[in-house]
C-alpha cells in the first residue's frame, strides 16, 4: 500500500480515498459528492486542455480540477 | 396542500415537475437569493374530489443539505420554514448511492417523504433488479417506481402521496446504529429539551458542526461542544463532519444496497464513456465542440445556409431556418403595422397619436419581436445540449481557459450565448457556482457582440472601409473578446479580488432529450420574453419616441420644427463624446443621438442614422436599406477610418440595451449592483474608445499601415510575456527541488 495524491494518478489507475487535506466548503462539497475515506476512485482522463480531470466513483462520473485532486490523498496497491 | 419536489441535479426533477403541472407553472424568484422558485398546480383527475388542487414546488437540484451553496440552504430553509405537507424525493435509480445520500438527510426532517424511484425503465432494460419493497422498509417511507415518467406512473405516485400525506411523520436517522450512537442520543436529548421542530435534523447538523446551526442555536451549541469534549480521545479534534458523511454513505452501501439491489449493471455509464471517447477526446474534443457551435450558429443566424450560394448550387442561396422565420415574422408585423396606419388614418387620429402608436410603440416592440424566432431557436439548441448531457462536457472542456480569470468552465456557456443575445445569456448565468462568478459573467457577456449589433458593424464598415467590410466585422468580434479578457483580468484584480472558482461537476450519462419537456420549457421562456417586451421595452420605446419627436415646448418637431428634446439632450452631453472623436464637428451630435438610442436597443442605431442623415427614400422596414444608409454616410464623409473604429468600439462595449439591463437587474437581485454594472460598461466603452481614438490620432501621423503593424507587434510581445510568466508558474508545482 502506498499513499499518493489523486492528482498524481495515471490514466486508468484506481485507488481508495485515505483522507481529504482541505477544509471548508470544498471539503464538504467533496464529501457530499461521495469522496469519503475508503471510497474507490478511478482516474479516467483529463480534459483536452490538460485540466480538469474525469474520475469515476460510486457508479457515476465526476469532473474535478487538478488543484482539487491535490486535496485528496489516496491509497494505491501499485508501486511506482 | 403543498408538495415539494427535492432531488439531485439530473435526476429528472424538471421532467416530473412538468408532467405534474403541465405548462401551468410560473417561475418566481426566491427573495434575496439567485435561485428560482418554480411553482405549479396539480389537479386531481376524474373520480377524485376534482375541486382539490395541489401546489407543487420544485426545489433546486441539490446533492446534499450542507450549509454552503445557496441552493442547498434554500432547500432546507424551505422545508423547515414553509412546512410543505409532503416531500417527493426523486431518486435516479441508476445512480442510487449518491442519490440516497440526499434522501437520508431529507428523512431526518419531520415531514412525510415519498421516494419516486426514477429511471426504472433503464434499470429493467439493463437487467438490473431493485427491490422497492425492501428499499421502502429500509428507508421507512413509501417508494414508488416511476419509469420515464409516463402519465400512469405519475398518477400512481400522486395517489400514494395523497394517501401518505395524512399520516404525520417524525424524522429518523441512521446514527443510532453507528459508532456515534451515544453522542447522537445525548445531543438529541438536549435538542428535544429545547422544544425545537425537526429535532432529529437539528441534532445531526449540530453534531456535524454545521455553521448555520451553530449560529442559530448558540446556547445549545455551547452545551454540545462540552458534550463532545467528553468523547475526545486524542489531541486532534474528532472530525464529525467527515465522519457523519462517511457513516451516511456506509449506511447506504453496507445496509441498504446489499439488501435492496439484487442485480446491478450500469451500461448507461459505459455507453456515455464510449461517446466521451470522441466528444471529450484529447485532440478531437475541442475541434468537435467548435464545429458543433458553428453548426448551431449557422443554423440560426446564417443568411447563406449550407453555403449553397458560395458553391453555386443555388444562385440566390437560402436563408437558414432562423433567418427565414425572422423574415416571415417581419412580414407579418409589417402587415399589422401598415394596417394600424390605415386604421388610424381612416379614424382621423391626431398625427402625434398615430406616431406614438405606430412609429413609437409598435415599431419599438416589433423590432425586438423579430428576434423572437432566433432567440427561441437558440434556447431550443441550448436546452437540447443541456438535456443530452453535452453541456456539462462543454464546461469540462473549457474550464482550463476560464480558470485564470477566477471563473469556471460553466461560465463559458453564457458567454457563448452572448454572441446570439445578451438576454438569454444573462439568464444562463444562474447555474454558476457563486454569486461573485455570476456577477462577473453578467458584466462580461455584452462584450460578446450580439446579433443585433451586427447591423451596425456592417453599415459603418461599408461606409468607412468599403471593400474590407468583412475584415472589419471580424475585427470587431475579436476586439470584443479581447476586451472581455482584459476586463476579466481587471475585475479579478479589483472588484472581485480573491474570486476563486471551484470545479466539481457531475458529468451525467448522455440521454435523448425529451421533446415534450423541452417544448414546455420553451413555452415558458417565450412567455418570459414576451412579458419583458410588453412591459420594459414598450415603456422605454414610447419614452424615446417622445424625446425624439417633441421639442422643448412639447410641440411635434415635424410640425413646428426646432430641435427635439433628444437633440437638446445629446448636445448637452456631447462633451462626453468629443474626446472619442466621433462627436466632433457640426454633425457630431447625430452620432451621439444614434449611440444614445442604441442604449434602448442596438437595432435603433442604424435606423436613427437613417433618419438623422436624411437618407433619400430611407425606410427601415425595407430589408437592404442599411446599404442606403451606408452609401449616404460614405458620400457625406461622416466617418474617417479612426472615428469609425472609435464609434464602433463604443457601441460594442457600452450598455447593450434596455432588455439586457432589465435582465441584469433581475439576475443581480440588487439595484446597487445594477448601477455598478452599468457604470462598468460605460467606463469600459469610454476608456477603450478614448484609447483607440487618441492613440490612433497619434499613430496616424506615422501612417496607417505602420500603426497597424506597430499595434500587432506590441500585442504579440505582451502575449509572449504573459505566456512565459504563466508557464513558469505552472512548471513550479510540487517538484520540491528549488525549495519554493
Amino acid at each position: 500500500m502506498e499513499s499518493k495524491l489523486l492528482a498524481k494518478f495515471k490514466k486508468g489507475e484506481t485507488g481508495t480515498v485515505e483522507k481529504l487535506t482541505v477544509l471548508g466548503p470544498l471539503r464538504r462539497r467533496l464529501l457530499d459528492m461521495g469522496i469519503t475515506p475508503g471510497t474507490e476512485i478511478t482516474f479516467k482522463k483529463v480534459a483536452p486542455l490538460g485540466d480538469p480531470m474525469e474520475i469515476m466513483l460510486r457508479g457515476y462520473v465526476l469532473a474535478i480540477r487538478k488543484t482539487e485532486a491535490e486535496a485528496i490523498l489516496m491509497k494505491t496497491e501499485e508501486q511506482s | 396542500m403543498r408538495f415539494a419536489i427535492a432531488g439531485n441535479p439530473n435526476s429528472g426533477k424538471t421532467t416530473l415537475f412538468n408532467s405534474l403541472t403541465g405548462s401551468r407553472a410560473h417561475v418566481g424568484n426566491w427573495p434575496g437569493v439567485t435561485v428560482d422558485k418554480k411553482e405549479g398546480v396539480y389537479r386531481l383527475g376524474n373520480g377524485a374530489k376534482t375541486s382539490e388542487k395541489i401546489n407543487i414546488i420544485d426545489l433546486p437540484g441539490v446533492y446534499s443539505l450542507s450549509p454552503y451553496t445557496p441552493e442547498e440552504v434554500i432547500s432546507r430553509q424551505f422545508i423547515m420554514d414553509e412546512k410543505p405537507d409532503l416531500i417527493i424525493n426523486i431518486v435516479d435509480s441508476t445512480k442510487l448511492e449518491r442519490n440516497l445520500y440526499l434522501t437520508t438527510q431529507l428523512l431526518e426532517m419531520d415531514v412525510p417523504v415519498v421516494v419516486a424511484l426514477n429511471m426504472m425503465d433503464i434499470i429493467k432494460r439493463e437487467g438490473s433488479v431493485i427491490d422497492t419493497e425492501i428499499l421502502s422498509q429500509k428507508l421507512g417511507v413509501p417508494v414508488v417506481p416511476v419509469s420515464a415518467l409516463k402519465s400512469g406512473n405519475v398518477k400512481l405516485l400522486m395517489d400514494k402521496c395523497i394517501e401518505y400525506v395524512k399520516s404525520p411523520r417524525r424524522g429518523s436517522s441512521f446514527l443510532p446504529e453507528t459508532a456515534l450512537s451515544e453522542q447522537y442520543a445525548k445531543v438529541l436529548k438536549l435538542v428535544e429539551r429545547h422544544n425545537i421542530r425537526h429535532p432529529v435534523f437539528h441534532a445531526v447538523k449540530l453534531l456535524e458542526n454545521d455553521s448555520i446551526e451553530l449560529m442559530h442555536n448558540a446556547v445549545l451549541s455551547a452545551d454540545i461542544q462540552n458534550l463532545k469534549l467528553e468523547y475526545e480521545k486524542s489531541e486532534k479534534p474528532f472530525d464529525y463532519e467527515a465522519e457523519i458523511a462517511d457513516l451516511r454513505y456506509k449506511f447506504i452501501t453496507d445496509d441498504i444496497k446489499p439488501n435492496a439491489v439484487k442485480v446491478f449493471k450500469n451500461s448507461g455509464s459505459k455507453k456515455s464513456e464510449k461517446i466521451d471517447r470522441i466528444l471529450t477526446h484529447r485532440i478531437w474534443g475541442l475541434p468537435l465542440f467548435g464545429l458543433l457551435m458553428f453548426v448551431i450558429f449557422h443554423f440560426i443566424f446564417s443568411e447563406n445556409f449550407l453555403y449553397l450560394k458560395s458553391f453555386d448550387i443555388l444562385e440566390k442561396g437560402l436563408s437558414s431556418p432562423g433567418v427565414l422565420l425572422q423574415e416571415y415574422i417581419e412580414k407579418g408585423l409589417d402587415f399589422i403595422m401598415n394596417r394600424m396606419h390605415l386604421l388610424l388614418g381612416n379614424a382621423h387620429a391626431a398625427a402625434w397619436a398615430q406616431g406614438a402608436v405606430v412609429d413609437g410603440l409598435l415599431k419599438g416592440i416589433f423590432s425586438v419581436l423579430t428576434f423572437l424566432p432566433q432567440i427561441l431557436l437558440l434556447f431550443l439548441s441550448l436546452s437540447i445540449l443541456e438535456d443530452s448531457g453535452y453541456m456539462a462536457r462543454i464546461a469540462f472542456i473549457m474550464d482550463r481557459l476560464l480558470k485564470p480569470f477566477g471563473l469556471s468552465g460553466k461560465a463559458f456557456i453564457p458567454m457563448l450565448m452572448g454572441f446570439g443575445c445578451s438576454v438569454p445569456a444573462m439568464m444562463g448565468t444562474r447555474t454558476l457556482g457563486s454569486v461573485k462568478e455570476q456577477r462577473m459573467t453578467i458584466m462580461l457577456v455584452p462584450f460578446f457582440s450580439c446579433g443585433a449589433k451586427m447591423m451596425i458593424w456592417a453599415t459603418v464598415g461599408t461606409a468607412a472601409f468599403a471593400k474590407h467590410v468583412d475584415i472589419f466585422i471580424f475585427s470587431v468580434y475579436i476586439i470584443g473578446i479581447a476586451v472581455a479578457v482584459v476586463g476579466a483580468i481587471i475585475l479579478k484584480k479589483t472588484a472581485f479580488r480573491g474570486i476563486k472558482s471551484n470545479f466539481v461537476l457531475e458529468l451525467p450519462d448522455y440521454r435523448y432529450p425529451r421533446l415534450k419537456g423541452t417544448l414546455v420549457e420553451l413555452w415558458k421562456k417565450m412567455k418570459g420574453f414576451l412579458t419583458t417586451v410588453t412591459t420594459t421595452i414598450a415603456v422605454s420605446t414610447l419614452a424615446i419616441w417622445f424625446l425624439q419627436n417633441f421639442n422643448l415646448r412639447f410641440q411635434m418637431v415635424s410640425e413646428t420644427g426646432g430641435a427635439s428634446i433628444l437633440e437638446v439632450l445629446s448636445n448637452a452631453v456631447n462633451w462626453v463624446f468629443v474626446p472619442l472623436g466621433f462627436a466632433q464637428g457640426a454633425d457630431g451630435w447625430k452620432l451621439v443621438v444614434a449611440t444614445l438610442t442604441g442604449l434602448l436597443a442596438k437595432e435603433a442605431v442604424v435606423s436613427t442614422m437613417g433618419v438623422l442623415y436624411k437618407v433619400p427614400g430611407y425606410d427601415p422596414n425595407v430589408s437592404g436599406s442599411e446599404a442606403q444608409v451606408a452609401d449616404t454616410l460614405q458620400a457625406d464623409g461622416v466617418f474617417t477610418g479612426l472615428t469609425a473604429i472609435s464609434f464602433v468600439v463604443f457601441n460594442l462595449l457600452v450598455i447593450p440595451c434596455v432588455a439586457a439591463v432589465a435582465t441584469a437587474r433581475s439576475e443581480l437581485k440588487s439595484a446597487k449592483w445594477m448601477f455598478f454594472v452599468i457604470g462598468f460598461w460605460f467606463a469600459t466603452a469610454w476608456t477603450a474608445s478614448f484609447l483607440v481614438y487618441q492613440a490612433g490620432s497619434l499613430l496616424s501621423r506615422a501612417g496607417w499601415i505602420n500603426a497597424v503593424i506597430f499595434l500587432f507587434i506590441v500585442g504579440i510581445v505582451l502575449f509572449a510575456i504573459f505566456m512565459r510568466r504563466k508557464n513558469k508558474k505552472d512548471k513550479c508545482k510540487g517538484c520540491n527541488k528549488c525549495g519554493k
